[in-house]
């Protein structure tokens, strides 16, 4: 039988996860609550009045045809960002791993990235996407293809999909590597000595025992993708063109502290919490199912 | 009797400790200037603090137009408001709806009897900021009008004859196939699309762009720039898009660098580009006004103001707002003014500012530079040609921005495209109806 502790009485265990309690109700539960109370609500900018609107706001938005596409929009940004934020950081760290000499050297240069802020990650690949100025676009003409994000959705999905990912494949990278330590030489010696070429130890081997940092990773850069690129994307496109760019986060910013429609913009936000809520069960209960501990 | 017994508490202070350079009241003042426009303001700023020792502005610079009229949004709901804010024209609706936000100019001015009259203000500005009854809410600051500059050497190069003219649309596309044919890559670029071709295409040619007086005569007006003259022009545009004769570059101002660097033949841009074309560009440059359609009647009109103007926010001292009516009367005073327009390029918004300058002989000197205030003074507006005042306009702009980029890269026809636009800049209307009902 499972060993238990328990604790007499109420107190201690109450002081004990109080700091935890509090954090989520001041950061999470506070703010959450506001916002749905918000989204009820058409406000004016300077907060001088309110008119109750029931779930007008919410109306309004899913009958907006650019709101409901925003949604694939954001699917299929999420799902770039992840794959190419990860795919490169476990090629990188598997390279990495087989490393003899100047190991330190190339880590430290592969981990730099991650310290570059994402508005700032904008600027910098805006600059060599920029069609007038930029490295990259001029060698792109050089070759006969005229490059043009600010008009060509895919070409702007594309770079705010790079420029967002680019910072993540260090972060990805660090735990990549991190776990490739933790694989146990005996078993993939063992396999070698089976006959199992690199590849195939890689596949049948390495790649399920990395299963519960990738699905780590997979949670996290999924919600970064959601809330934390709204920065790379105001940079280089501002949900431009035709809002072929515009992901749920980026407009509740671009409602809220742009347009200054406090109303939408908090119900955009109670969405994306359902959305994001329901998102991570999903996650738990189907993919979790396939990892190994 | 309050504010002066304040005065003088405060005169005698400063008689008292003349050490101590917390005496003054601080005025505290956001903008969005950088670069060089940053230092003129910095530098308005500095001579008015040197000019008397009650009050001292500060100066503070808080990001483009919209990040510094959010800024000044989001400090008044703290209760940190500053006392001058600077908005550009497209946040006029939101403050003028803002009512217990704000403290209307002629207010502050009469308030702490300082001489002032909106009827000193050129009249395409004043009827920008001033209520239908003609009492001025905020201070015309900077205000410019787009016009058509010309990189007169490529023009040459591509062998368009010197006085080949560029007078109407008509005029410009002609121009456009030559300089194509003769390979020029980017024969015309704009910045401010939206204000340009749209919202300066309607009054020019004296068709709405909104009804109700354009929004000056109620928060019930709908979007009508789907009207002929507007597709027509949209549609030459996105023709020209599609032959490479009209290369778009960005929704603000991104194509000023190319235009600046010598790359783009012709450029429709504001007038205060002035300052940035006349220390950069290392060729012959024109001025031009802005071209018409020749087979509109009633065309050229007047064309209507970008720029920003200051609003003075509530909740301040009385002594605060004498001081910022002093700073205000200092602005608008016609050496100010002039200076401010022969330096940038913005138009000389007061009278008197026009005239000295016209006395100073500035004009002679830079050929071109009144092109704007002909333009925009040209005739009497009509309820047009006045401005334009719409809520939530900023992202009405965004919505516009995002139509005319599907036209001009061939995913949409205009009509197609405006109708879109009407449709949805509409309830963004209906939206700001309802938040200031």
């Amino acid at each position: 039988m499972e060993k238990r502790v328990t604790f007499k009485g109420w107190l201690l265990p109450m002081l004990l996860i109080a700091p935890q309690l509090i954090i989520s109700a001041v950061f999470f539960f506070y703010p959450a609550g506001e916002a749905v109370w918000q989204s009820l609500f058409i406000p004016d900018p300077f907060g001088l009045s309110m008119q109750y609107v029931g779930l007008g706001n919410f109306e309004y938005l899913f009958s907006d045809p650019y709101y409901r596409a925003s949604f694939l929009t954001t699917a299929v940004f999420s799902t770039l960002v992840t794959l190419v934020s990860m795919i490169p950081a476990l090629f990188l760290a598997v390279l990495a791993d087989r490393l003899v000499k100047g190991a330190g050297t190339y880590r430290t240069l592969l981990i730099w990235p991650y310290a570059v802020a994402p508005a700032v990650a904008g600027v910098l690949w805006l600059f060599m996407f920029n069609t007038r100025i930029g490295v990259v676009a001029f060698y792109l003409n050089q070759l006969g293809y005229d490059w043009n994000h600010v008009l060509n959705e895919h070409e702007a999905m594309g770079l705010v999909v790079v420029a967002s990912a680019w910072g993540r494949i260090s972060y990805n990278f660090l735990f990549y590597f991190a776990a490739l330590q933790a694989v146990p030489k005996s078993v993939i010696e063992a396999a070698a000595i089976d006959g199992a070429h690199f590849w195939r130890r890689f596949f049948t081997i390495v790649l399920p025992l990395l299963s519960p940092t990738t699905f780590f990773l997979l949670v996290v850069n999924i919600v970064y993708a959601f809330f934390e690129t709204f920065g790379v994307i105001h940079t280089i496109t501002s949900g431009g063109p035709q809002q072929a760019t515009t992901i749920l986060v980026y407009k509740v910013y671009a409602d809220g502290f742009v347009g200054q429609d406090l109303g939408s913009s908090a119900a955009q936000s109670v969405v994306l919490l359902v959305v994001v809520g329901i998102l991570t069960v999903l996650q738990f209960k189907f993919v979790e199912k396939r990892v190994h501990y | 009797m309050k504010n002066f017994a304040l005065g003088a508490a405060l005169a005698s202070a400063t008689l008292a400790a003349p050490f101590t350079a917390q005496a003054a009241t601080e005025i505290q003042f956001w903008h969005a200037f950088t670069g060089r426009l940053g230092e003129l303001v910095d530098q308005q700023v500095k001579d008015f603090n040197a000019s008397q020792s009650d009050y001292e502005v500060v100066a503070t610079h808080k990001g483009n137009y919209s990040e510094t009229l959010n800024a000044g949004i989001a400090a008044f709901r703290a209760g940190e408001q500053p006392d001058i804010l600077m908005v550009f024209e497209v946040g006029t609706a939101t403050m003028m709806a803002a009512k217990g936000a704000i403290k209307p100019v002629y207010q502050v001015m009469a308030d702490a009897g300082v001489p002032f009259n909106a009827d000193d203000y050129i009249g395409a500005v004043k009827g920008y900021y001033t209520t239908t009854d003609g009492k001025m809410l905020s201070l015309p600051f900077n205000s410019s009008t787009p016009v058509l500059w010309v990189n007169r050497d490529m023009l040459d190069t591509a062998g368009v004859a010197k006085d080949a003219p560029l007078t109407t649309w008509e005029d410009v596309g002609k121009v456009l196939d030559q300089l194509k044919a003769s390979g020029v890559d980017c024969p015309m670029t704009t910045a401010w699309q939206s204000w340009i071709h749209l919202e300066n295409l309607s009054a020019y040619h004296n068709v709405p762009f909104a009804s109700q007086e354009n929004g000056f005569a109620g928060l019930d007006a709908q979007l009508e720039f789907n009207g002929p003259v507007q597709v027509k022009h949209i549609q030459t545009m996105g023709d020209w898009a599609k032959k490479g004769e009209f290369i778009y570059k960005g929704r603000r101002n991104e194509g000023g660098a190319d235009f600046r660097a010598g790359t783009c033949a012709l450029f429709t841009e504001s007038s205060a580009g002035y300052a940035g074309i006349k220390s950069e560009a290392k060729f012959n440059f024109e001025v031009h006004p802005l071209p018409y359609w020749g087979d509109v009647a009633g065309a050229p009109q007047n064309t209507i103001i970008g720029g920003a103007s200051l609003w003075v926010m509530s909740g301040k001292d009385d002594s605060h707002y004498k001081g910022v009516a002093e700073f205000l009367s200092y602005l608008s005073s016609p050496e100010v003014q002039a200076k401010w327009h022969q330096d940038t390029g913005y138009l000389p918004i007061t009278k008197a500012a026009a005239d000295l300058t016209r006395e100073q002989g500035f004009y002679e000197a830079n050929p071109g530079t009144d092109v704007a205030v002909k333009q925009m003074t040209a005739n009497a507006p009509t309820a047009n040609s006045k401005g334009i005042r719409l809520g939530n306009f900023d992202q009405i702009r965004g919505i516009i921005d995002e139509e005319l980029e599907a036209v001009w890269s061939g995913d949409k026809t205009a009509q197609d495209a405006l109708d879109n636009a009407v449709t949805r800049g509409n309830q963004l209307l209906r939206r700001f109806e309802q938040a200031n009902r």
